[in-house]
């Protein structure tokens, strides 16, 4: 059995107008110790997949599908069973270090009440235990600067605590919302090391989010690649890499840097925005900035899949694969039932 | 090393007070000069004589700068001189009697409106944009916009003539005595800081580090009280300086709706009878408070806050 398993995950938010459909339709499962990166362009929904998870949306927002924890729905428990779950068994790491934590209380504070309240620990232990997570994600002088506040840390260190803080529980799943984004290019370095090296110690599952495909080579088993709230493809590292079949995907590749290339010129952002979230149109997403796009394209495209589960939704076929028959991924009004 | 922050902020937010209490001083004893009259000016003119004698006593008959040093010079001795009105007392003795009237009934109001209001407005916030947050806020902004001099009456009114649960008035050290004017001086008050902390508590609450509070899967009274309490009052302290001032204006006019021998019923005769040197005490003793009250607002503040606590040390 999967850890987590997501099926069918929807996201909207009511807004003055309309509805913004954030997420529309995403299955992925991940297994313990396993690490799958979630990769796309800014507001293309990831942090609203896993907030959905985690039950935090805003309020406008609306959650429907499921995600299976351990077998158990966390989008119908109440924030009080939540509570159950989140912090102890799931824990976050999120996208801004510098307001993430609270200005107010002292690192200790926010660190040893996540311990006394859900493991019981006493004060004492609580601070031990937090000071001992400090140096494992070395923070030099753990003892004295456990008793500081935030904004005397850097960036990079505030970002340290905050793993620190979401690993005090040995959560069975990690959540990390582009973890290394707000930071300096060195400290994204050690930050994302730090992480894959405690990755290795522990059984613990992640889902890492990034907007940036190389940072999740190293670290990651499977990656899920998101347009617009939809999964277009998704598939092992090697799948990612080496035979990627999505004209996304590949547009993402040819926008990473490369050791072998010549940075200046081979850069390549994809040209073009995403759709207008409030009105999806209907077919793929990504018609209006692919260069392979064709007539057929304005009907929802199917989802190819190979045998070693290597999924891709495009009309362009899929070498080794057969057309899946899929529920999800149908955007906003589209019918599932008018797919080729 | 970290506390001298605060204490060098102390240091030198003290000392800037002395120069605002000389200003203060300064601007009324001229002020109250200029207002056409004088404390001996009676509907039958005093004989020439008498006249003469009164303002020699009591030197008004120095030149006005003369007069201003002399006072300065007597009110570093911490004596206000004495009341040209009520004879026999000094001021000092008159600010003494109807000081604790007032603080009880200011006081009093102030600690209500601090409670309930960001009570109120923490309820209307974690309500937001619900039929509670609406009615709440609807009254906070009635609250806000009726002033004492309405309420007052209405209250009198209906508990006082009509049920006869309250007196109308009048003065005893009693609850019975002080309910109506505390509850007059503390609506706008509670009514104010509601709004403040609703607002506050919104902000706060959408905040990120809130997020990471829910995400560590803390109860809600953990995230609240813990959480978001304390950077939700900051500006709830901030006002409770200028809502010093505001209540101590409001009690000049309670104090006399409910004739109650407060500073604010000395001030206000004082002022009408030109009774130069009590209206003076009186105004540098309010102003004293709330120059003080302003300042620890601020200590406060600075010591709630652990960016100012430490950055300017
Ligand atoms: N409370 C809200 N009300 C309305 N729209 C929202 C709300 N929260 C998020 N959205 C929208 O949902 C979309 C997806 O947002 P999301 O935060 O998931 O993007 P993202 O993929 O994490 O991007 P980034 O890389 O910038 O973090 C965005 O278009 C955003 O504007
Ligand atoms: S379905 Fe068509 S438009 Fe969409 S990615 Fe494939 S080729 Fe491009
Ligand atoms: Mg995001």
């Amino acid at each position: 059995m999967s850890l987590l398993e997501v099926k069918n995950l929807q996201v909207s938010f009511a807004t003055p107008e309309g509805e913004v459909h954030a997420v529309n339709g995403i299955d992925f499962a991940v297994s313990t110790g396993e690490t799958l990166a979630i990769v796309g362009e800014s507001g293309s929904g990831k942090s609203q997949l896993v907030m959905a998870i985690m039950g935090l949306l805003a309020q406008n927002g609306r959650a429907s599908g499921q995600a299976l924890f351990k077998g158990e729905d966390l989008l119908q428990k109440t924030p009080r069973e939540l509570n159950k779950v989140r912090g102890s068994q799931i824990a976050m790491i999120f996208q801004d270090p510098m307001t993430s934590l609270n200005p107010y209380l002292t690192v200790e504070q926010q660190m040893t009440e996540v311990v006394m309240y859900h493991q019981k620990l006493g004060r004492h232990e609580a601070f031990e235990h937090a000071v001992e997570m400090l140096r494992a994600v070395r923070i030099p002088d753990a003892e004295e600067r456990i008793h500081e506040y935030p904004h005397e840390y850097s960036g990079g260190m505030r970002q340290r605590v905050m793993i620190a803080m979401s690993l005090l529980c040995e959560p069975d799943l990690l959540i990390a919302d582009e973890p290394t984004t707000a930071l300096d290019v060195t400290v994204q370095a050690q930050i994302t090391y730090l992480i894959g090296e405690l990755r290795k110690k522990t059984r613990m599952a992640m889902i890492l989010i990034t907007h940036d495909l190389a940072v999740v080579a190293g670290i990651s088993d499977r990656i899920l690649v998101m347009y617009a709230g939809q999964m277009v493809e998704s598939g092992t590292v090697e799948d990612i890499f080496y035979r990627a079949h999505h004209p996304y995907t590949r547009g993402l590749l040819a926008s990473v840097p490369r050791l072998d290339r010549d940075a200046s010129d081979d850069l390549q952002a994809i040209p073009g925005n995403p759709p207008n979230l409030l009105a999806l149109p209907g077919g793929c997403c990504f018609r209006d900035r692919c260069t392979q796009a064709q007539e057929i394209c304005s009907q929802p495209p199917p989802m190819w899949r190979d045998e070693r589960g290597h999924r891709s939704r495009c009309v362009l076929e899929m070498p080794d694969g057969r057309v899946e028959n899929d529920s999800a991924g149908e955007a906003g009004s589209a019918a599932e039932e008018s797919a080729p | 090393m970290k506390q001298t922050g605060l204490g060098h902020h102390f240091a030198s937010r003290l000392l800037s007070l002395v120069p605002t209490l000389l200003m203060l001083i300064t601007i009324a004893f001229f002020l109250i000069r200029v207002a056409p009259g004088g404390p001996f000016d009676t509907e039958k003119p005093l004989p020439q004589e008498i006249r003469a004698n009164l303002d020699a006593k009591y030197h008004l008959d120095e030149p006005l700068l003369q007069q201003y040093f002399r006072y300065m010079g007597q009110i570093v001795t911490l004596d206000f001189g004495p009341s040209y009105q009520y004879k026999d007392w000094t001021v000092n003795e008159l600010i003494a009697s109807g000081f604790p009237a007032s603080l009880a009934i200011g006081g009093t109001a102030m600690l209500l409106a601090f409670v309930m209001g960001t009570l109120i407005g923490v309820i209307a916030a974690i309500r937001q944009n619900t039929a509670v947050d609406y009615s709440i806020m609807g009254m906070a902004m009635m609250g806000i916009s009726i002033p004492n001099f309405v309420v007052a009456p209405l209250l009198i009114l209906v508990l006082a003539v009509y049920a006869g649960w309250l007196p109308a008035g009048g003065w005893e050290w009693s609850f019975r005595h002080m309910l109506l004017p505390v509850i007059t001086l503390a609506l706008p008050v509670i009514a104010y800081i509601a709004r403040l902390t609703r607002g506050s508590m919104i902000e706060v609450l959408h905040s990120n580090y809130i997020r990471t509070a829910r995400a560590k899967g803390l109860p809600e009274r953990i995230v609240l009280g813990r959480h978001a309490m304390k950077p939700a009052l900051l500006p709830v302290i901030s006002y409770m300086g200028p809502a010093t001032a505001g209540l101590i204006t409001g009690s000049v006019v309670i104090e006399r709706i409910y004739s109650i021998p407060g500073l604010g019923s000395y001030f206000v005769q004082g002022a009408l009878n030109r009774d130069y040197t009590l209206v003076m005490g009186v105004v540098i003793f309010y102003g004293v408070i709330i120059i003080l009250m302003n300042f620890i607002v601020d200590m406060l503040y600075a010591w709630l806050n652990p960016k100012i606590r430490f950055d300017e040390g």
